[in-house]
């Protein structure tokens, strides 16, 4: 072996350790940090196992919106039409949301409610967040605008 | 009649793409001179033809044509100027007409700029880039045209998007896109060299100031997204990980790591092959961005409302442009042998190092985006992958790479001798990492590692990059255009750094309900709620609230944030006051009205986000510096010369 192809054997050999050990820890962080996505069915049909944040999506059931006047908390339900699931979330809530629209929450299910630690918006009136659109009834995927 | 004259023109235009591409790739390939000489005469026509689709689309938003079915969509007429001209790229059609459009304008700035090239060549990269134009009008024509008519026309429109009435909305999209479609370029650079058989470090040479540009574009375009996100609030700040937000940056990542290999393939005609394959993995990421961002395929704070069929037809589109490229290069794979060595410690290893770790980083980013889409096609839970995944597998890759940019750029070409510099590298660590810690733990308090290293390594980069320059000075040696491009551009990446470091350790963030004359305190800054006043706009009524920030009983500043409301949409538009103080953001929105007489507001004090700003500005002018180097003119002055003496005797 020249030294040439030695050297050139080591650099091969670096560059595969090397993405080896960064595939290798990028799984681990993924195993360990992704967040699952659920609809309200998903919780009634009992899929959510442990006590971990996870995303909630759906629609913002209407007629649901509540406040204690004067302070930052607000109740709603998110809604897929078939289930419901109560959420608090304490904070002020972004320019899109409104109740019979589109919703994505971020927290924990602690005894049947939902509390938020944010609530995402979009871009868009008429996005309706993944699997409630098959469920929706006609009406509502016409939006609310 | 002018909206069928628009479409009549997009028409034209499609026809020319094609005998562009045409005359392009079988004029080269059948050494006909005539077709080679007619794919210019196509260019300009496209363009001619793309400009008046534009201009006519743009008038029908001005006149308030709401016979258009797209203008009907996006505009009202009590919509601002601004915001009327803007929201030809607010939705869908438009923005793939913008996208069409620069197209077009890089084709023509090709086909301008490359003269000196030969003619077989560049008539090769424009066919390449008319059979790219000829796929996108055929997509807008087919399934998404801007022109379509609404019969009977609506008596007024349904107003733009009340979200995307913003200043962010006039700059950002057109500058990122620019950026992604200069990729195109480099794409096309790629597969005409492979046409012609023909990689080497000439075709670099050619091919490094056009990608440069895209690249420069690229990084400005997705700095004024994160600015826009960043003052619009329950968009997740200034970077969530967004699928949308990492669509632009996969395509950041690897051109980054192409500029950087085109160096290489440059100076010593090495990594030919891989330079080859960035120039197509950059393009096709940048496409496939679009796939996901019009397809509604992910789940995305910045979603837009999705149609399965453009879906799949970008999807087609996709895979013809990659699976075609990939072909061509697997044809000419065997003509890519170099045989040249170099050292370790060579600038070659230090830049495949940087190539390794980009490209590492860009695959951690798209495995994250890709996998609730993977997981949700095996039918397993659905997934959402942000943050937490995100933020450690990319400082994964990136500590080691910040480290090594510090040392690398010292490194010679070939023999790699690092010995003249070894102490000046070991001095600024040193005096870095004297000055992190202090500022970590004197300035903001609190030890966590990650800022001490963030902020070392920030102060290392810019304090080695400065080395060189301060050197070359000293001596009285020149300072290539180059050399300064490199130094401010990783300048840039240093305040980056910098400022990441500071705005995700020091941040505080706090909502809180405020009545009038009532104070919060946030981060050592009070927030004292003066009162709130109705406030009419052009087409919103406003609530906006009178807010002092003071410190210490001293009055700093009074903000006004408003709460609109559009009348159209009936929707609501948080826009908040900001005021920068020393490089550090005091901002409040204002939230909704909490009954009894209080509202909830949203306070953040960000110190250094000025910076973060700042830094992209720096690498963007270093890019600029380093394409208007000499050598990229000179090359063209000496080739130019012979043929114009030519044309003289002719």
């Amino acid at each position: 072996m020249t030294p040439q192809r030695r050297k050139r054997l080591f650099l091969v050999l670096g560059i595969v350790a090397g993405v080896g050990i960064a595939a290798t820890l990028a799984l681990l962080a993924f195993r360990q940090n992704v967040t699952l996505y659920f609809i309200p069915s998903d919780i009634a049909a009992g899929k959510v196992h442990d006590d971990r944040a996870f995303r909630l999506g759906g629609m913002v059931e209407k007629g649901s919106v509540q406040r204690t006047p004067g302070s930052l908390e607000v109740r709603f339900a998110v809604t897929d039409f078939k289930h419901q699931v109560p959420v608090t979330y304490t904070g002020v809530l972004p320019d899109l949301f409104r109740e019979g629209q589109g919703v994505v929450v971020h927290g924990r299910l602690a005894g049947g409610v939902f509390s938020a630690d944010e609530v995402l918006a979009k871009h868009d009136e008429k996005y309706m967040p993944p699997k409630i659109a098959g469920t929706a009834p006609p009406a509502a995927m016409q939006g609310g605008g | 009649m002018l909206p069928e004259l628009g479409h009549f023109a997009l028409v034209l235009a499609l026809l020319l793409s094609g005998l562009q591409a045409f005359f392009g790739i079988a004029g080269a390939a059948f050494g006909r001179s005539r077709w080679v000489a007619a794919t210019s005469s196509a260019v300009a026509g496209q363009i001619i033809m793309v400009a008046t689709a534009v201009g006519l689309l743009v008038y029908a938003f001005v006149t308030y044509d709401f016979s258009v079915l797209y203008v009907a969509q996006n505009s009202n007429s009590a919509l601002p100027l601004l915001y009327r001209v803007a929201a030809l790229w607010g939705a869908h059609e438009g923005s793939l007409l913008l996208w069409i459009f620069l197209l077009a304008l890089w084709t023509l700035a090709v086909a301008l700029g490359t003269r000196s090239l030969p003619q077989r060549f560049k008539a090769r990269v424009l066919g390449v880039l008319g059979l790219l134009s000829f796929g996108f009008l055929l997509f807008t024509l087919a399934t998404s045209d801007p022109f379509r008519r609404l019969m009977p026309a609506a008596p007024d429109g349904r107003d733009l998007n009340p979200l995307l009435q913003d200043p962010g909305l006039a700059v950002h999209p057109p500058v990122l896109y620019t950026g992604y479609v200069g990729l195109a370029v480099a794409f096309a650079f790629a597969c005409g060299a492979m046409l012609e058989g023909r990689m080497d470090q000439d075709w670099a040479r050619w091919t490094r100031p056009w990608t440069t540009a895209a690249w420069a574009f690229l990084t400005c375009g997705i700095t004024l997204g994160s600015w826009w996100s960043y003052y619009t609030l329950g968009w997740g700040g200034y970077w969530e990980w967004d699928p949308v937000e990492n669509a632009s940056f996969m395509p950041w990542l690897v051109a980054t790591a192409l500029i950087h290999s085109l160096a290489v393939t440059e100076k010593r005609g090495l990594f030919k092959s891989w330079t080859l394959l960035l120039a197509i993995i950059g393009f096709s990421l940048s496409l496939m961005g679009t796939f996901l961002v019009r397809s509604g395929v992910l789940v995305s704070v910045h979603s837009f409302a999705a149609d399965p069929t453009r879906g799949r037809f970008i999807l087609a589109f996709l895979g013809l442009v990659i699976g075609g490229a990939l072909t061509l290069y697997a044809w000419r794979a065997p003509l890519l042998k170099s045989n040249a060595g170099f050292e370790l410690t060579a600038r070659e290893s230090f830049l495949l190092f940087n190539n390794i770790l980009l490209v590492v980083a860009c695959a951690t980013v798209l495995g994250g985006t890709l996998a609730p889409l993977i997981a949700d096609t095996l039918g397993q839970t659905a997934l959402s992958v942000g943050p937490p995944y995100f933020r450690p597998t990319f400082l994964l890759a990136m500590i080691p790479l910040l480290a090594l940019l510090a040392v690398g750029v010292h490194a010679g070409w070939k023999r790699g001798n690092l010995d003249h510099r070894t102490r000046g590298i070991l001095l600024t660590l040193v005096v870095a990492l004297v000055l992190g810690g202090a500022v970590v733990l004197g300035a903001f308090g609190g030890r966590h590692w990650l800022a001490v290293t963030g902020m070392t390594l920030g102060g290392w980069i810019i304090l080695s990059s400065l080395l060189d320059p301060i050197d070359r000075l000293r001596r009285s040696l020149s300072l290539p255009r180059a050399v300064l491009g490199m130094a401010v551009a990783h300048i840039g990446v240093g305040v980056i750094v910098l400022a990441l470091t500071g705005v995700e350790s020091y941040t505080t963030e706090r909502d809180i309900a405020l009545g009038a004359n009532e104070t919060a305190r946030v981060g050592g800054y009070d927030f004292t709620l003066a009162g709130t006043q109705p406030v009419e706009g052009p087409n919103y009524s406003a609530t906006r609230a009178t807010v002092l920030v003071s410190r210490d009983g001293a009055l700093i500043t009074t903000l006004y944030p408003e709460l609109r409301r559009f009348w159209v949409q009936q929707q609501e538009r948080k826009v908040a006051g900001i005021y920068n103080r020393r490089g550090t953001d005091l901002f409040i929105a204002l939230g909704d009205d909490l009954g009894a007489g209080r509202w909830s507001m949203r306070a953040q004090i960000r110190p250094m986000i000025t910076w973060l700003w700042l830094g992209p500005i720096l690498m963007a002018l270093g890019g600029l510096l380093a394409l208007t180097d000499r050598r990229y003119h000179l090359a063209r002055r000496e080739a130019t010369a012979p043929a114009a003496a030519a044309g003289e005797r002719a």
